[in-house]
């Protein structure tokens, strides 16, 4: 893979002219046919370095790769081993050390440096017609590779190992000022000779081909094709993108291809158990379809524990995506709720702002107190604090909650006109109503007043309410039997009131003093 | 400051703890623990930061922590804490508790005990048994404290297989974090924002005392105790917000200081430092809270990257006059006398900061983005 991305950085990005073209092209392939390293550090690391069996392996491999100075001197090793080829090394030395090399900071022209390359070509020549080095074969070989003998070459095809290595070598020794645009004849020339014509292209091959050929749609097909995951094309397309260089070859669906790349690699990343948290960052840079697939995908994260459904929670937060965080609470609340959480179902239902589901579970609270005669929960109730505005079920909770706490701090007047309150306020739930009334019996029976005339009108009134507002349904026995247990309570009721207002009516109608 | 190092373990952090040095050693902490979350396969992995090697300036590989041992763990790894020399204990979001023994050794991790069903969900509408997230973890040998999202707290104590004790139901909500108070007591944060004092001495199951703030009711995720004064007492919020109590006094906090933009994940104390504070939040920065009164020091904090600003601590204390010569820098009201200087110890933001430890002048967190910050010179 980095060796697709370099030569796409090389000729793409760079888009390096003729001369350092080839500089660059062999810093490629140095950089990526490493071998020769380690064989070197084998052979050098030895007691005799020319008589190593690697020896001439390694000189090859250093003039393949344009090491020429480091094939200098491993030469004159060989120089010092045996005198007898001195002479010839020295040669051959001297020929390395002339070959002309377009060097980074010089101001030669490309005719110049074509003009001595040249020059040198042909005394390389003229040495090999000479038969100067005739009596070794090695050194005849490596003076052959120097003049870019294909033959040479291709008979180095096991030190060469592939195809691009030998088409840099090729280029090196015969043409070094090649241009880009003719880059293409070359590789595809090279491929043919180096694989001949037994076997067929592998995908790497194909990719690199169409690199040289400058087709980067092309390019990015193949390695779509090519490998298992979005993450190179993804990238890849990105850096080109950023470059400018996809606008200009347009193709039908022209600049949205990176976002289509982006959004592919980061639905990818979504689909594993922990790299969620990097696709939330991909699909911020897609400008067009980002922020929709962001949030189709969020909300389908498996939430294992609260912390990650806090994380979840905060990406979207961060990214103003309401409807998500309310959906996903709403999730959690529910959870909470089947497993009997109330407190935490009651935290999210806040976080979401949702008044609806804080309502249920306040009506679930009610219910429980309905049940067993007494609140669960006390800590959560007695501390609710401004949460209580969420939802008019949770005030009347908390309110219903103070009366207790009052009744039970025996201060029965606040007590009582908090329970009027909360029932002429219409906050309470009509289905509650009968409850409160029946809590305001043994406020009606104290010894001493509490409700005054007005307040016990209001209570009259409120039982009429409920009484007459009850419509007929359900089956005759248990509505008979309910409606007997009503009927009893009601009378209680109508008749502690009476009593109450009689007795109001005489305390307030005989003032003491004035 | 002067180094902090970073290495990448390809799996996100969620605790990492530095294992506490024999008393008497005067060498700082060489090893830590870290526990991974939100993979298929979690491990708890034992590291090594001390000077392996050469000590000339040869770059990288003087203070990189190096890959001890590990084991696998079943769920994430929500809390962890070293229960003494060798052995952690991990809190998973199935609901178990694991003591794991390190074996010195040949350097090998194995598990020494375990409860599985510490915590799990009762409920008209959950199946029978439910597993519950265990979210907080704290020992004091030989007794482990375990709090979860069922609102349960498990009292373990090493080497029994059932739980001393156990408080169903200590809370409707989720409980994020405890804390030793005395060893008796302890404290619990939850998710609406309130503080709790448990007694065990105490046979109910009722709270000894309650605390919280009146306004916003925002979930509280972690707390930590003042080492040498055990009535005050930090908490970190979802806001981000940093709070600092005194629990002998009121309901209220003494300090609210406004800190991090997301969820503040952990707030530590500096065990023998205690003016110093630490904290580490959702918004990936790791904040050092520097609440020393020598002020010509300070201007030599600086260091790389990081930011250097200088605060000064909104405090709604309810308490008039409160005697000076007892009260720690935390507790201070005078907003123009201390400033507390905060300096932010990571060099870029990245993802979430889970977790942090200090030991002496050891630092080491973890993050989302898989990395580990470890420094060795706090103080420098």
């Amino acid at each position: 893979m980095e060796l697709i991305w370099n030569l796409c950085e090389i000729l793409f990005i760079e888009v390096a002219p003729a001369g350092p073209l080839l500089l660059l092209l062999l810093d490629w392939v140095r950089l990526h046919v490493c071998e020769v390293d380690s064989i070197l550090a084998d052979v050098l690391g030895s007691e005799n370095p020319s008589k190593h069996e690697s020896f001439w392996d390694s000189v090859t491999r250093l003039v393949l790769q344009g090491r020429l100075d480091e094939a200098r001197q491993m030469l004159s090793k060989e120089a010092d081993a045996s005198p007898t080829s001195a002479g010839m090394c020295r040669i051959l030395g001297d020929l390395m050390r002339t070959m002309p090399v377009l060097s980074p900071g010089n101001t030669q022209t490309l005719t110049e440096l074509e003009l001595k390359w040249q020059h040198w070509h042909e005394e390389c020549e003229r040495h090999l017609q000479d038969g100067t080095f005739v009596s070794s074969p090695h050194l005849e070989s490596l003076c052959k590779i120097m003049l870019g003998d294909e033959a040479a070459l291709l008979e180095q095809k096991n030190l060469l190992s592939n195809w691009y290595h030998f088409l840099v070598t090729r280029l090196l020794y015969s043409h070094p000022t090649v241009k880009p645009i003719d880059l293409h004849f070359y590789a595809q020339s090279s491929l043919d000779l180096f694989l001949g014509a037994k076997s067929r292209p592998e995908p790497l091959d194909n990719i690199l081909m169409a690199a040289f050929e400058f087709d980067i749609h092309q390019v990015i097909k193949e390695c779509s094709i090519a490998f298992s995951n979005w993450w190179f094309v993804a990238h890849l397309t990105d850096l080109l993108d950023h470059c400018k260089l996809l606008q200009s070859h347009n193709l039908y669906f022209g600049s949205n291809m990176r976002e289509f790349l982006l959004l592919e690699y980061a639905s990818g990343l979504f689909s594993h158990h922990s790299l969620w948290q990097l696709g939330v960052d991909y699909f911020d840079y897609c400008p067009e379809l980002g922020r929709v697939s962001l949030e189709l995908h969020i909300e389908r994260i498996p939430l294992s524990t609260e912390q990650k459904a806090l994380k979840v929670l905060r990406i979207c937060e961060q990214r103003q995506m309401t409807e998500q965080v309310r959906s996903i609470c709403k999730i959690l609340a529910m959870k909470a709720v089947r497993n009997n959480r109330l407190g935490s179902a009651l935290s999210w239902s806040i976080r979401a702002k949702d008044a609806a589901f804080a309502t249920l579970v306040s009506d679930r609270f009610l219910m429980d107190y309905c049940e067993r005669g007494c609140f669960s929960d006390l800590d959560l109730i007695d501390n609710l604090g401004p949460a209580m505005m969420l939802s008019d079920r949770l005030t009347f909770l908390g309110k219903y909650r103070e009366f207790h706490r009052l009744y039970g701090d025996k201060r029965f007047v606040d007590a009582a006109s908090l329970l009027l309150s909360l029932m002429t306020s219409q906050i309470a739930p009509r289905s509650f109503w009968m409850t409160l009334l029946t809590d305001a019996l043994p406020l009606l029976e104290q010894k001493q007043v509490i409700f005054s005339a007005e307040q016990t009108y209001e209570l009259l009134r409120c039982l009429e309410d409920l009484t007459s507002g009850r419509p007929e349904q359900g089956e005759p026995d248990q509505q008979l039997q309910d409606d007997d247990i009503e009927a009893t309570k009601v009378e209680m009721l109508r008749l502690s009131l009476a009593r109450n207002l009689a007795r109001a009516i005489i305390k307030e109608g005989s003032l003491e003093g004035s | 400051m002067e180094e902090i190092y970073a290495k990448f373990v390809s799996q996100k952090i969620s605790k990492t703890r530095w294992r506490p040095v024999p008393s008497g050693s005067l060498q700082p902490a060489e090893t830590f623990a870290t526990g991974s979350w939100d993979n298929e396969e979690n491990r708890v992995l034992l590291w090594s930061t001390g000077d392996l090697g050469n000590l000339d300036s040869d770059g990288g590989f003087e203070g990189d922590h190096q890959l001890l041992c590990g084991i696998r763990h079943h769920g994430d790894v929500m809390d962890l804490q070293f229960f003494d020399q060798e052995r952690i204990v991990a809190a998973s979001s199935t609901g178990c508790v694991t003591v794991f023994l390190h074996h010195p050794n040949n350097q090998t991790l194995s598990v020494s005990q375990q409860w599985t069903t510490a915590h799990f969900h009762t409920g008209p509408g959950s199946p029978s048994c439910s597993t519950a997230p265990c979210t907080g973890v704290v020992c004091n040998s030989p007794e482990i404290v375990t709090v979860g999202e069922d609102g349960r707290i498990n009292l373990f104590r090493v080497d029994h297989k059932e739980a001393v004790r156990t408080i169903d139901n200590a809370d409707s909500s989720t409980l994020h974090a405890v804390t030793f108070l005395r060893t008796p007591e302890i404290l619990t944060v939850n998710s609406i924002g309130q503080l709790k004092i448990w007694d065990f001495r105490q046979q109910g199951n009722e709270p000894s005392q309650i605390l919280s703030l009146t306004g916003d009711r925002v979930p509280l995720h972690c707390v930590d105790r003042h080492p040498n004064q055990q009535h005050v007492v930090a908490t970190g919020g979802q806001d981000g917000m940093l709070s600092i109590w005194d629990v002998r006094q009121g309901t209220m906090p003494v300090s609210l200081l406004k800190a991090h933009e997301a969820e503040m994940w952990e707030v530590h104390f500096h065990p023998s430092n205690p003016d110093h504070l630490f904290t580490c939040s959702e918004d990936g920065s790791l904040w050092h809270w520097d609440a020393s009164t020598d002020v010509p020091e300070k201007s030599s904090l600086f260091h790389q990257g990081g930011r250097n600003s200088t605060f000064l601590s909104h405090s709604i204390s309810n308490q008039a006059n409160v005697h000076q010569s007892l009260i720690s820098s935390w507790l201070s009201t005078d907003p123009g006398r201390d400033r507390i200087e905060i300096t932010s110890l990571l060099p870029n933001r990245t993802l979430s900061v889970n977790s942090l430890d200090v030991l002496g002048p050891c630092l080491v967190c973890g993050t989302d983005s898989e990395a580990i910050y470890v420094t060795r010179q706090l103080f420098s």
